[in-house]
């Protein structure tokens, strides 16, 4: 990843230069600023070299995990993963019918597909890792909305993007496993920002008299949903 | 001969934190952090800072709480003192700042309920960026993008399910902020999949060295 690249180039170039260094240390600041280095460097070259101690007791961790926790975690990934099903299908079939044709918004569109099939891939090894079976593919219903053109693609894009925040931020005091739990934040707050977008694009405001409508819907709390007010919400757009 | 290293983010480098506080002391690592390597190296900066803390939920309420009163600071400050800010910019900023204001309060209050002392407001600075909606637009991006990365990081290390709630209800909601300040900038809402990237392992070779000097 480029990302990973930069990052490595900065690192290296903090390595060996003693002016980026100073630069670091200065905007730290205070007695903790040679700590938050070390934090740093060990934040981003991985426990597993760094503090063998940490590691042994993670790897510990992990084995004491009791099946029962495991079985948890397994029905809140295969979950998320159904939904995750959902969401890439909806928007690669979108994506094909050609329906949209503002080119920024065509492109986004495209953009998100691969993000949440990126999530599917993720999710489908998350489940496997845990010695589970990955939740079966959904068969969607989504040939009416897309029909229907464009602005109603968007709109229930809008709304699927709120109900999925919604659902994830269901699930977060839920997962025992710290991993999972990372993993879900970290599609949570991806979810949440196209959520915004696109009830931005389809002309929301922060707020509608609507439910799950608007790009900051809840104020500056978001509300969570649970698994039974999602799953009644999707409904409609799964056959089997 | 010493040259200069080009930031990954240099408008952080404009944000002062003051304050001695260990809130403070963290967040000045996030945003250094930001600054040096980009968004997505804060997360695994504050989640290995706050595993080592030893005050539990209490420690990582009070660094959120540091970094709501900059981001809430930073809004309010566009409002008495942004330039030639649009009408739809304004808008946009009045939400946030009451979002953050009110992300202070519920924090300050959850801190006070689990018997802990709430961090002081730091005292911040922002350099030059209010002289115009653009400068203004990027730094604030960046500081919405990093408050997503930081919460992501710290959450999995809370201990409480209340307090955990707590701080994905507010996750949500940096990351909404993030994404229209960033359509408004003309930029991806989304920029990864992941939102942090957590994987540093290519990094770990040119950081060793580093580790024991």
């Amino acid at each position: 990843m480029s990302d990973t690249d930069t990052e490595a180039g900065a690192l290296a170039r903090l390595q060996d230069d003693p002016t980026s260094r100073k630069r670091f240390l200065r905007m730290v600041g205070g007695a903790g600023a040679t700590g938050a280095l070390g934090l740093l460097i060990a934040a981003c070259g991985g426990s597993d070299k760094m503090t063998p101690a940490a590691t042994t007791t993670a790897a510990a961790g992990g084995q004491a995990a009791s099946a029962s926790a495991r079985k948890n975690d397994l029905a809140i990934v295969n979950y998320a993963l159904t939904l995750e099903y959902l969401e890439a299908d909806f928007y690669e079939r979108a994506v094909m019918s050609g329906q949209i044709k503002d080119r920024a918004v065509a492109d986004l569109a495209k953009r998100i597909a691969e993000t949440e099939r990126s999530h599917v891939e993720a999710l489908k090894a998350t489940a496997k890792n845990l010695g589970g079976m990955p939740a079966a593919v959904p068969t969607t219903k989504f040939d009416d909305v897309i029909a229907a053109g464009p602005t109603k693609i968007l709109q229930t894009a809008a709304v699927v993007e709120n109900l999925g925040a919604a659902a994830y931020l269901g699930q977060a005091g839920r997962i025992k496993s710290r991993e999972i739990l990372a993993a879900a934040l970290s599609i949570h707050s991806v979810e949440a920002r196209h959520a915004a977008a696109l009830n931005k694009l389809v002309g929301h405001g922060f707020k509608s008299s609507a439910p799950l409508e608007g790009s900051i819907p809840d104020g500056a709390f978001a509300k969570a949903m649970t698994m039974e007010q999602v799953l009644a919400q999707v409904k409609p757009f799964i056959a089997s | 001969m010493a040259k200069t290293t080009p930031l990954a983010i240099p408008e952080l480098e404009a944000v002062e934190v003051h304050g001695m506080s260990r809130g403070a002391f963290l967040a000045r690592g996030a945003l250094a952090t930001g600054a040096l390597l980009g968004g997505s190296a804060v997360g695994p900066f504050v989640r290995r800072a706050v595993a080592q803390e030893t005050g539990g939920d209490v420690d990582i309420l009070n660094f959120a709480l540091t970094l709501e009163y900059i981001e809430a600071a930073f809004y309010s400050r566009a409002i008495s003192k942004g330039r030639n800010m649009s009408g739809e910019t304004m808008r946009l900023v009045r939400e946030i700042r009451d979002n953050e204001t009110a992300h202070v309060d519920a924090i300050t209050q959850t801190i006070n309920r689990l018997g802990g002392m709430p961090a002081t407001a730091p005292k911040v600075g922002f350099g030059a960026v209010f002289t115009s909606e653009k400068t203004f637009l990027k730094l604030a991006q960046t500081l919405e993008d990093t408050g997503v990365s930081a919460y992501n990081g710290a959450a999995p290390s809370i201990r409480s399910g209340d307090v955990l709630a707590a701080a994905g209800s507010i996750v949500q909601v940096e990351a909404r902020h993030a994404a229209l300040i960033r359509l408004m900038r003309g930029q991806t809402p989304a920029p990864a999949a992941f939102d942090p990237a957590l994987d540093q392992h290519k990094v770990l070779d040119a950081v060793m060295p580093f580790a024991r000097a």
